[in-house]
């Protein structure tokens, strides 16, 4: 296993060179760079600009600068926000998008795979047909839709929740469930169809044959090989909501990371571009490596190499 | 506090319940009103004591998203400015009725020929950190505005008047290459020993420079706490030192700004009025986000009102919340003026008459712009006080308002210039960016340029792209727009300049050119009458096409008292109080 986690990383660091290096030269071909404004600045200004942060010289000498600090830790000085580090904003705004990904995720989880269980046990009848009505209602509305309407209902037609920031712990409501809805919902299909599939297996209508009780049978037959989707899922979504969500931060003023994302590509902050790029990168690699390892956990007879 | 948790909590579950029970609607609602009228008594228990935070404490306002700097400087957007002017203080204020008034400087004298502006500096001027701040530190803050290295995007426009500023810049030659070393220190700001004075002298008579003196990138900078902390001074309250009524205390990126009152200010507005401890600026970027944060009494004043609600708001002139003010700006269409067909200014006099402006203002813009008939626009004042643009063209309107009488004469005027019913015209392109109205303008105007038979094509451009395009002349028409930065009509007229880095209509008259130069006198009689003359030659070419003026609108809790509007597009918060 060891070996195999050396491998993984390793080849993770590979993709992130890869990544790092595309980022680093498609975003510098698109027209337009970071210091366009409304009010022109003198050509002596955008000239100490470009000094300053490294820009007047060949994009060659650019990219090798960029990865040299790259390595050091240091992925450089935002360019529109000025006097703070890529680093800074990402320590400061990650753990904020972090903590209301986590809570997203948790619940999910909590609710996605009882209800996917729920409804593949009852195969069906009325619960499975409320529950899978539910679910593809979750996956169809937007994020932009669902954050709306619970601004409108529990902020501003109730005044029951807060709308802006996340001063006080009710204030995390109506976010992490805004983020909640599609992971809970897509949860809970992969659940029911993945449980559907693992009972109809022959080893499942042995265990019923040797009389075991469809409860045991559930829970410690079924469930436990049914859950392998949803572990394969879980990985990505998790780096991807981490990262923040554009939408929901935008909507409910979280100072998380996702606005970033989406403001450095629109004002060209090329440091901020590569460093959300790699960091997004980064994290869906080391959530596949923890999948993989879980797979092994969960099902012995999956080997690593 | 916890027990509005509790009833968050308990909502929450509601929420799910009321998610995974879709069907059964009559319920929930029974269920949630059931909860609200149970906790009833704590809901008002909660009310109260928000509102007497309030009283005392402070009010919480949104008026536009994270600002990308507070470093006055570096500064260049309006959201900026707004925090700007509440925590700093320059020279000079302008008060709530538009006039200038001392702000850090006491009085200020001006020589007889214009050139030598005189400050003399209050006593006890302090920095939000005790400090004492004297002239010297407005003479380290203008060289700092410019000096090359520190790019600022206002040098030219605050500081380019003062003698000594070309050698300060480098001399730049005609493509803006510096031709000697930048030498900051050769502009002529002078702080006496005392730091009682500072004299500033102009290299040219600049009439309207104590306007100039007044602007947010006028603000004075603390050099102890910039050559400390180098950029990041203006990024965390520990840093940051100011000298206004209010300081920063808490700022969280992208959430929120917290300004507490600033026990050491010293200044031009009255001490005795600055009541509120706190102002929270909510850094909301999403327009139904602050129209949630206002409607739930979160905010007592928001400025992104969403488009879709303006219909249904009530204005302050019926008695409601919705207001709108007039803001020197003017939202105009640049032509390429280098670019056939529109080197013809006949073609560029059609393509402006065929514009219905009532139209575009009322309906395509919901009423939150108003028809222009000149490019200068209303709150712009002339020599004797009255309103400029009132002035104009002898006080006739530059563009009629009889919309049907313009169209007969765009027809006329394409005949006469060769283009019968738009015949032989090319196709033409209309670049703009997809943002507030600039698409439905570009449809419409695609429907009124076709009653002249040109067909135009929409280009829409991102933003990052659009003003580097727009700024190389690669375009055909393009919509485009100025907010002034003060109240002198030349800060509008300027930008037609040849030459000018905004002039990205590549307009080029001499005699217009003539006219801004003769304007730059002492004499205040003289120097509007010149600016008169420019706007007259630009709309007689119609080197720009000018559409509507901008207004602001903002909605604003009748709680909340004491602030005030801007023509500059500045909300002034220090007297403000909720009730």
């Amino acid at each position: 296993m060891a070996k195999y986690v050396i491998k993984r990383v390793l080849m993770g660091i590979f993709s992130m060179f890869i990544v790092a290096t595309l980022t680093f030269f498609i975003m510098n071909l698109v027209p337009g760079g970071p210091f366009v404004a409304e009010k022109s600045i003198s050509v002596a200004a955008q000239q100490a600009l470009e000094e300053k942060y490294g820009l007047d010289k060949p994009l060659g000498v650019q990219y090798l600068n960029y990865m040299d600090g790259l390595l050091h830790g240091d992925m450089g000085l935002s360019l529109k926000q000025r006097g703070r580090t890529v680093n800074q904003i990402i320590a400061d705004k990650l753990p904020i998008s972090c903590q209301v990904a986590g809570i997203a995720v948790a619940v999910a989880l909590c609710v996605g795979i009882p209800l996917g269980c729920l409804s593949a046990y009852h195969r069906g009848k009325w619960a499975d047909n409320v529950i899978i009505v539910f679910a593809t209602c979750g996956i169809a509305i937007p994020s932009f839709i669902s954050s709306v309407l619970l601004l409108y209902t529990f902020g501003m037609n109730l005044k029951l929740l807060p709308t802006t920031g996340l001063n006080e712990p009710a204030a995390y409501i109506m976010p992490v469930t805004a983020l909640a809805i599609y992971p809970t919902a897509y949860i809970t299909r992969l659940m029911r169809s993945s449980l559907l599939d693992v009972m109809g297996q022959d080893y499942m209508r042995t265990a019923r044959a040797k009389g075991v009780s469809s409860v045991k049978i559930l829970f410690k037959h079924a469930l436990r090989n049914a859950i392998l989707p949803v572990v394969t899922y879980v990985g990505p979504m998790l780096a991807m909501l981490m990262t923040g969500s554009f939408v929901v931060e935008k909507i409910f003023t979280i100072p998380g990371l996702g606005r970033d994302f989406v403001s450095a590509i629109n004002t060209r902050d090329y440091t901020m571009i590569m460093g959300t790029t790699i960091l997004l990168a980064s994290l869906v690699i080391i959530a596949n490596v923890i999948v993989d390892i879980l797979y092994k956990v969960i099902d012995p007879r999956i080997k690593l190499k | 506090m916890k027990m509005k948790n509790f009833v968050a909590l308990a909502l929450a579950g509601c929420m799910a319940l009321s998610l995974a029970a879709c069907g059964s609607t009559a319920t929930t609602s029974e269920t949630s009103e059931a909860a609200t009228g149970e906790q009833a008594a704590d809901t008002t228990e909660a009310t109260e004591t928000t509102d007497a935070a309030a009283t005392g404490s402070g009010f919480t306002v949104q008026l536009g998203p994270n600002p990308e700097t507070l470093d006055p400087a570096l500064n260049s957007a309006i959201d900026g400015a707004n925090t700007i002017i509440t925590i700093f203080e320059p020279l000079l204020l302008v008060d709530e009725n538009n006039e200038v008034v001392g702000g850090q400087a006491e009085s200020w004298e001006v020589s007889d020929d214009g050139l030598v502006w005189t400050f003399t500096m209050r006593d006890g001027l302090k920095w939000s950190d005790g400090t004492d701040l004297t002239a010297k530190d407005f003479e380290y803050s203008f060289k700092r505005l410019a000096d090359p290295t520190t790019a600022a995007p206002y040098g030219q426009t605050v500081v380019g008047m003062i003698a000594g500023y070309n050698d300060a810049v480098g001399n730049p030659d005609a493509d803006g290459n510096m031709t000697t070393e930048p030498d900051f220190d050769a502009l002529q700001v002078v702080a006496s020993e005392d730091g009682k004075t500072l004299t500033v002298t102009l290299s040219y008579p600049c009439s309207y420079f104590d306007k100039i003196a007044a602007f947010a990138s006028m603000s004075p900078v603390q050099q102890a706490t910039i050559e400390a902390n180098g950029d990041g001074w203006c990024t965390q309250p520990e840093t940051f030192v100011c000298n206004g009524p209010y300081m920063i205390t808490e700022w969280t990126p992208s959430e929120r700004i917290v300004l507490s009152k600033n026990p050491n200010y010293v200044g031009g507005w009255d001490s005795s009025r600055i009541v509120s401890d706190t102002i929270t600026l909510l850094l909301i970027e999403d327009d139904t986000a602050a129209y949630a944060a206002y409607n739930s009494g979160e905010a007592q004043l928001i400025k992104s009102v969403p488009s879709d609600e303006i219909p249904s708001l009530t204005p302050a002139e019926d008695g409601g919340d919705f207001y709108i003010d007039s803001n020197l700006g003017t939202y105009y269409i640049s032509v390429n003026c280098q670019r056939e067909p529109f080197t013809d200014p006949l073609v560029r006099k059609a393509l402006s008459l065929a514009i219905d402006r009532e139209y575009v203002a009322d309906v395509v813009m919901q009423g939150t712009y108003s028809a222009a008939h000149g490019i200068s626009c209303p709150g712009i004042t002339d020599a004797d006080g009255s309103q400029f643009a009132d002035n104009a063209n002898g006080g006739e309107p530059y563009i009629s308002s009889d919309y049907d009488a313009n169209l007969e004469e765009a027809k006329a005027l394409m005949a006469e210039a060769g283009y019968p019913d738009g015949e032989g015209f090319p196709t033409v392109t209309y670049s703009t960016n997809d943002q507030a109205y600039h698409l439905p303008l570009a449809e419409y105007l695609q429907s009124a340029w076709a009653e002249l038979g040109i067909t135009v094509n929409i280009d829409t451009v991102e933003w990052a792209s659009f003003t580097p395009l727009r700024r190389a002349g690669d375009y055909d028409i393009s919509r485009n727009g100025w907010v002034m930065d003060y109240d002198d009509p030349s800060n509008m007229l300027e930008l037609f300049q040849t030459g000018n880095g905004n002039n990205d209509g590549k307009y080029s008259n001499p005699e217009f050119d003539a006219a801004i130069e003769a304007s730059k006198v002492a004499d205040k009689a003289t120097h509007y009458e010149q600016l008169h003359k420019a706007e007259d030659i630009l709309m007689e070419d119609m080197g720009c096409i000018p559409v509507a003026y901008y207004n602001d609108f903002w909605l604003q809790s009748p709680s909340l008292q004491g602030t005030w509007h801007s023509p500059y597009g500045y909300w002034y918060l220090q007297y403000g109080y909720v009730e």
